[in-house]
């Protein structure tokens, strides 16, 4: 019945057309070009204000011109903001316009048996609100119902009782310190348990560190070690693996319970790890993706670079090794034979830092493994005072046990990769200070800009014309344009530099 | 009566047993699961076998094995439940090979199996099919006649049932085929006030396969992060490309109003991850389409994700046994503007509970058609709901030399052999 409706309106305009041709025809012949001219301009309006909206609008037109059964369900054709827009021409956003009534023809098919069913066939309006976009108080609702769900499923699925982490970080003053301990602060802060973090700083506590430390919120341990840091990275690595043992004894005294995790401030966590270690008992291992970090692009690294390429290596990883039934039966380490000639010797060379055959911090312990006198302590584990006594070369947690064999691999049995290992530190001729101070903030630069574009409209306007010099106005032209672009930039600068707030739902995902 | 000491100690020893029981099932109840009882109680669970005998006719295989070697995809697609039941009946312990003992009698015609290149069911030739069917049974069997179908059922999940029609006007004008006016009919549309839904019919979900969500589910301490979600047509530019028929619209009016709101995850892509995706959503949209039901109800209620219906009158699977008001949430069409409004001011409690019941294994269960057939499945709710029409009483069969249908009603082109 539809179609049957606008082909009679087509055939209508064909009509029409047909019709005034010859009429003028027979009127006057000057007059046929100025109506064919005018049917010309009329229906190339049409096509334009068409183009314009988007679809073909004679339709709507006819509809409404010579639609004669209407009944009496009225459907609000909420008409696309394009069309708003450009109808009221003068108002720039008024989006408060009424909508656009437009009565609908619903097909009178519906069985005439069946009783009234508030369901009917045929063309429906699209119901669109005036302001389609999301009021923050629904949305803030809404997160609260994602955050209620999630704490639900992790209530039902995740870790039953969690213990709470004692996390150790060697660190000392440097360029890069701001930068490592930031990211390890921001991945500790999110951690949904309860944490005890022992940072061990060479060169003795620093103010700066002890700043920085304050800002997380969490309840840390900041100890000084008394020696510095020395420049070679195998210095390096000895010099940790004893403040690591530092922050071990000052477990063992304060008998901290929990599980120690060793969290280098290089390195990056996933959050999936701090879930996964809940579940150690006595000792874990974890697998390592080692970022080895490849320093600048020289011929040595390039070659090296396309070495790789041929050979398709993958990321190397450094972790427990199990058999198909699950048990650990041995370990894939770092190999760093096609590294050795081109590795970084000192703390700053631009060459590749490597890491040792296994990393601390892919080792998980309980607690209890390093305190003293407990009734169950299990019988493999070497007590701690006499490891430090003996000044051995701890290389790995796996030092502190008699039989490796008792080590749980986690993460799928070392499947998965739950953190990365990396080592990047400034570079020799780096120019900032060892602990970064941050001078221009966001704004702070744009008005470098702004501030001579106010001193000189200032003179200008007000201090010149007060005074007596005669200004003529070919200083305007000089002067006056170019800065007035580069105000109007400016200005904008300054408004884009306000970011927009990050989006919540990422603090989710 | 001196009453020893002994007798309080017991008493007040019982009494706390009592009182910590009770907390442990209240505690129980804020764990993972609820029961499900709908209206006509908690059936999910029944065990159909010994409350009804079915029994299958032999039907020559043009009526059904012809036609499905001819086209395996009808093994995969959405209709094919009519399949899976045949099947499952001719090896189920309902079956009787003697049809005097029968409670009911089903028909193995696959009318949803003449597909295009596509993939999409034609309806064109199903009613002289189903009309060729039943003259066949009524003839070698004199069950049809004695009740002019009253006690057979047959399964026809196309797009709008037994109306045999993809279009909604087309098959509002055919109705229901009149020869199966009488009989029940196992169909997937469900419509309220509808030609097309007779009263007494089963609404079943559409087939969804099992296999293949088994394999995209994703450990369950994936926190959900996604507030809505939906993957699909909004506006169907083939068919409809001014909008305001498809879906009655509602489809575009979500596009329009939720398409810059960050909480609605919606667009027209095909990504791999759709199951996955689901299964980190707490809300999916199941708008109608060109008729009003969807998988995407089955896909919600697998994955966990709370079923937002939005089709006015709509009829889901299962309405006596599952009560959907309690798991879904229905929105009417012409509230669709208002949906994150509506959405967003549901109590934390009440989406807990949706979840809940959702996380009933007998819930997602009853969904599905397992091969082979497992207990609680949708194949048994359905027999579970033929035998809730039993007993029946004896008004059906007919005095001999009555005739109720008419076999000449409908279509001319319905008449022609098949």
């Amino acid at each position: 019945m539809k179609l049957s409706q606008q082909q009679n309106c087509n055939t209508r305009r064909n009509n029409s057309f047909r019709t005034t041709g010859p009429l003028d025809s027979s009127v006057d012949s000057a007059f046929k070009p100025l109506a064919s001219f005018f049917w010309v301009v009329l229906h190339g309006l049409c096509c334009l204000i068409s183009l314009v909206l988007g679809f073909r609008f004679s339709r709507l037109i006819f509809f409404l011109l010579f639609s004669t059964n209407t009944t009496s369900t009225t459907n609000h054709y909420t008409v696309p903001a394009l069309l708003r827009t450009t109808s009221d021409a003068t108002q720039t956003l008024t989006l408060q316009t009424p909508p656009v009534l437009i009565t609908d023809t619903p097909s009178n098919r519906t069985n005439p048996a069946t009783t009234s069913s508030r369901v009917v066939v045929g063309r429906h309006g699209i119901l669109i609100r005036p302001w389609p976009h999301p009021n923050p108080i629904e949305v803030m609702k809404a997160h609260r119902i994602i955050e209620r769900v999630q704490r639900e499923q992790r209530l039902q699925y995740g870790v039953k009782n969690p213990r709470p982490l004692i996390i150790v970080t060697p660190t000392y003053i440097r360029t890069f310190q701001t930068l490592h301990l930031t990211g390890l602060m921001h991945s500790l802060m999110l951690v949904p348990y309860d944490l005890t973090w022992i940072v061990v700083e060479a060169g003795g506590t620093t103010k700066e560190t002890a700043a920085l430390l304050e800002k997380s919120g969490l309840r840390t341990i900041h100890i000084g070690f008394e020696e510095r840091m020395p420049i070679t990275w195998e210095a390096r690595h000895r010099m940790e693996t004893r403040m690591r043992l530092r922050a071990l004894r000052v477990v063992r005294e304060q008998r901290l319970d929990g599980i120690v995790m060793f969290a280098d401030d290089g390195n990056t966590h996933s959050m999936e790890l701090f879930d996964e270690i809940q579940s150690v008992k006595w000792i874990g291992a974890l697998s390592v993706g080692i970022l080895a970090h490849s320093g600048n692009s020289d011929e040595s690294s390039s070659l090296l670079q396309k070495q790789e390429d041929e050979e398709n290596l993958p990321l190397p990883v450094q972790g427990p090794a199990c058999n198909s039934s699950g048990q650990l039966v041995g370990w894939h380490t770092f190999n760093s034979l096609p590294y050795v000639e081109k590795s970084a010797t000192y703390i700053d060379d631009r060459a590749i830092v490597l890491p040792r055959k296994l990393e601390w911090a892919g080792f998980v312990l309980n607690s209890k493994l390093v305190w003293k006198d407990i009734e169950d302590k299990p019988e493999w584990v070497k007590d701690l005072d006499k490891l430090v006594a003996d000044e051995e070369d701890l290389d790995s947690p796996l030092s502190l046990l008699e039989d490796t064999s008792v080590v749980e691999p986690l993460g799928n049995c070392g499947r998965k990769i739950l953190l990365w290992w990396l080592r990047v530190e400034a570079r020799a001729d780096s120019k900032f200070p060892p602990g970064l101070v941050f001078f221009f903030s966001n704004s702070f630069s744009v008005v470098y800009i702004l501030l001579p574009c106010y001193l000189y409209f200032f003179v200008l306007y007000i201090l010149l014309p007060l005074s007596d010099t005669g200004y003529d106005q070919r200083y305007y032209m000089f002067f006056l344009f170019p800065w007035h672009f580069l105000v109007v930039i400016s200005f904008y600068l300054h408004l884009m530099s306000d970011d927009l707030p990050e989006c919540i739902h990422m603090a989710y995902s | 009566m001196k009453v020893p000491i002994w007798v309080f100690v017991v008493v007040a020893v019982l009494a706390t047993a009592f009182v910590l029981r009770i907390g442990a099932e209240e505690l129980d109840q804020s764990h993972q699961t609820e029961r499900i009882a709908g209206s006509a109680g908690d059936v999910l669970e029944d065990d159909p076998v010994g409350r009804l005998k079915v029994f299958v006719y032999e039907l020559p295989s043009k009526y059904n094995k012809k036609i499905l070697q001819k086209d395996p995809r009808c093994l995969t697609h959405m209709f094919a439940a009519e399949i899976f039941m045949h099947w499952f009946l001719l090896s189920s312990p309902v079956r009787t090979l003697n049809p005097e003992e029968a409670d009911w009698f089903y028909t193995p015609v696959y009318t949803t199996c003449d597909l295009t290149p596509n993939g999409l069911p034609l309806p064109f030739k199903s009613p002289r099919m189903m009309r060729s069917a039943i003259q066949l049974i009524s003839s070698n069997w004199p069950f049809w006649n004695r009740t002019e179908g009253a006690d057979h059922f047959f399964v026809v999940p196309h797009d709008f049932g037994a109306c045999f029609h993809y279009q909604e006007e087309k098959a509002i004008e055919r109705g229901i085929l009149p020869l199966l006016q009488r009989a029940t009919l196992v169909q997937t549309f469900g419509q309220r006030n509808h030609v097309c839904l007779n009263e007494g019919s089963i609404t079943i979900p559409p087939y969804a396969p099992p296999q293949k969500m088994q394999a995209h589910l994703i450990p369950p301490d994936t926190p959900r992060s996604i507030f809505v979600y939906f993957r699909g047509l909004f506006y169907d530019v083939g068919n409809d490309p001014e909008g305001g028929y498809y879906a009655r619209g509602a489809r575009a009016s979500v596009w329009e109003n939720f398409k810059n709101n960050p909480l609605f995850d919606i667009s027209t892509e095909h990504p791999t991850t759709y199951y996955e995706d689901m299964q980190r959503a707490v809300f999916c949209l199941c708008p109608l389409g060109w008729a009003p039901w969807s998988p995407r109800l089955v896909e919600g209620v697998i994955f966990g994700c709370i079923p937002v219906i939005i089709a006015d009158d709509i009829v889901l699977p299962f309405a006596d046994a599952i009560p959907w008001e309690e798991i879904g949430v229905f929105v009417a069409e012409k509230d669709v503007p208002k949906l994150d409004t509506i959405l967003t001011s549901i109590p934390p409690e009440v989406v807990l509970r949706k979840q809940r019941l959702l996380a009933n294994p007998s819930m997602k269960q009853a969904m599905l058609f397992p091969q082979p057939a497992q207990p609680g499945d949708a194949f048994h709710q359905i027999l579970n709901g033929l035998a809730r029409k039993l007993p029946r009483d004896k008004s059906i069969h007919l005095k001999p030399g009555e005739k109720i249908l008419n076999w000449t009603a409908g279509p001319v082109g319905d008449l022609k052999p098949w």
